[in-house]
């Protein structure tokens, strides 16, 4: 069975491989800083499950200390000149696209119908995880194929991931540690405070104050957590469902509906919502780290207002 | 109410632009300490929530495939495959992919798209080559804003997309949280009432990105002078 530990030491394989690489890169001034934050990487998804839960906190305050204090440099493996590439794009053709269309194809084929194929009755994919079982499967074969057709060196999909890794650099591990951060909140309590707050010194006595507060506060309380589904439960539990459903007898589905899509115009203004708006700023060289977020504030603005409306216009109606 | 602390550090670190990684770590400490628990509890919360969360940095893996498909020429053959088509601009080419992206979002095929898969690959160098057909060499500060609204029109199609399909998994948390709460819903009720803020985004993020190939007209001018 391929299960979600299969595709970990496959994720470790890959940045154990960084780590080595980037040791050797005498193009990078700060290669040991790379190769430290690379392996300590590659050890939390080997060994993550053998440590304990304050040795995995020492490893995250290691992962944190050169991530985040400058210590990782851009390395810079060989690669291909733009006149070669122009050249190579010139001989492969529209082919080229396709190993990067089998991985979204893989993952699809193996969410809808691998989940109950079985193999001497074991089941071929852990079910409880298959979409990115799935997805890491299909990253896998498309990567065999192109190298089974392009027949480039051996190492040579470690070099240019490392390349992009390192263009990338600390913000690979800010999705993950932010989800982690949501951990400490949840158990802090922070999600029940902020609901006191909007209950205790907010107008809610209209049932249009009561709509805004709710989709307003989505949204607000999803750009301080980074997502909303840390946001709904607490602002449902403190404004959606006491007022808008029990006390104006709202309709239930569309206040959920309407408050969770309030909640992600918050996600397209914040930093803390990474995977979404820092990660592709440092994937696609962006010298403005929030150039993704600025694109989109004037959307998420209008969204907010759109939203606010159609609740109102709709909760109370059906 | 203390335990606000530590969202306070979140938006003071990111606002005076600290590196996120130390306003992370700093957030949850300041957090868990205000709450009461003892700095090795927080430790270990840290830990115990990083290696459970690994699943989150699982995409990574797909940077191997995309640097040894950019190596052949990946980019630039997304460029020349826009080069050849007339009547693409970079706002028809990127409301296209909005609305492809929304689509299949809705039919619940979120992974047919996404930054390190489509945008970095493809969508934006896409996009770069129909703004170089249009306006010739075009400066930096053009460059970065037709890659940043690439990158906002996969997510904005996302996040009003996916939520007309009833298994995503805000639909399934929507409706297990009401059920706890005594109130049964139904995904498909859900779902249709996510439809009219779907319409909504393709009308506004779609006109903004139309509007888009005037504004970098106006700015472009200038540099091909």
């Amino acid at each position: 069975m391929i299960t979600l530990q299969f595709c970990y030491v496959v994720a470790g394989l890959a940045f154990g491989g960084f780590a080595v690489l980037s040791a050797f890169d005498r193009s990078n001034p700060k290669r040991f800083g790379n190769t430290a934050f690379w392996g300590l990487l590659a050890a939390s998804f080997l060994f993550g499950d053998d440590l304990s839960d304050w040795q995995n906190g020492a490893l995250v305050i290691a992962l944190i200390v050169p991530g985040g204090f400058g210590l990782l440099g851009c390395g810079k493996p060989q690669t291909t000149t733009p006149e070669e590439r122009r050249a190579k794009a010139l001989q492969h053709g529209n082919w080229l696209f396709a190993p990067a269309l089998l991985v979204p194809a893989i993952a699809l084929f193996g969410t809808l119908f691998l989940k109950q194929l079985r193999i001497d009755a074991l089941p071929l994919l852990d079910a409880r995880n298959v979409t990115v079982i799935s997805l890491v499967v299909g990253i896998v074969v498309a990567l065999a194929v192109a190298m089974l057709w392009l027949r480039p060196r051996r190492v040579a999909p470690l070099q240019e991931g490392r390349r992009l890794a390192d263009m990338v650099g600390w913000a690979i591990i800010l999705p993950q540690l932010l989800a982690s951060l949501g951990a400490i909140f949840a158990l802090s309590g922070v999600g029940k405070a902020v609901g006191e707050i909007a209950t205790r010194y907010l107008p809610l006595d209209k049932p249009f104050e009561a709509v805004v507060v709710y989709c307003v506060g989505m949204a607000a309380f999803t750009a301080v957590m980074g997502n909303a589904f840390a946001a709904f439960p607490v602002m449902t539990a403190a404004i959606g469902l006491p007022l808008i459903v029990h006390q104006f007898h709202g309709n239930p589905a569309i206040m959920a509906a309407i408050g969770m899509l309030s909640g992600f115009c918050g996600t397209l203004t914040t930093p803390m919502a990474a995977n979404f708006n820092i990660v592709p700023a440092a994937l696609l060289e962006l010298p403005d780290r929030n150039g993704v977020i600025k694109v989109q504030l004037p959307t998420a603005g209008l969204m907010l207002i759109a939203n606010t409306l159609l609740m109102y216009a709709l909760v109370f109606r059906f | 109410m203390l335990t606000l602390l530590g969202v306070a550090v979140v938006v003071v670190g990111f606002v005076i632009r600290l590196n996120p990684l130390l306003v992370i770590g700093a957030a949850a400490f300041v957090t868990g300490l205000c709450a009461g628990l003892p700095p090795l509890a927080i430790l270990s919360a840290l830990g115990k929530a990083f290696n459970d969360n690994r699943y989150v940095s699982l995409l990574w893996l797909i940077l191997p495939l995309i640097g040894l498909l950019e190596r052949h020429g990946l980019q630039e053959r997304a460029r020349m495959l826009v080069g050849r088509i007339r009547v693409v601009t970079v706002g028809r080419l990127l409301l296209l992919y909005f609305i492809l992206r929304q689509v299949t979002a809705s039919l619940g095929l979120t992974s047919l798209g996404g930054h390190p898969q489509m945008v970095r690959p493809l969508i934006a160098p896409m996009a770069e080559a129909a703004a170089e057909k249009e306006f010739g060499p075009i400066s930096d500060d053009i460059r970065f804003r037709v890659r940043a609204n690439a990158a906002a029109v996969d997510n904005v199609a996302l996040f009003f997309g996916e939520d007309v399909f009833i298994a995503i998994g805000s639909i399934l948390l929507i409706k297990g949280f009401l059920q706890q709460s005594g109130i049964l819903v139904q995904p498909f009720e859900l779902s249709v009432w996510a439809t009219p803020t779907a319409i909504l985004a393709l009308l506004i993020h779609g006109t903004r990105v139309f509007l888009l190939d005037r504004k970098l007209k106006c700015e472009a001018t200038p540099v091909s002078e």
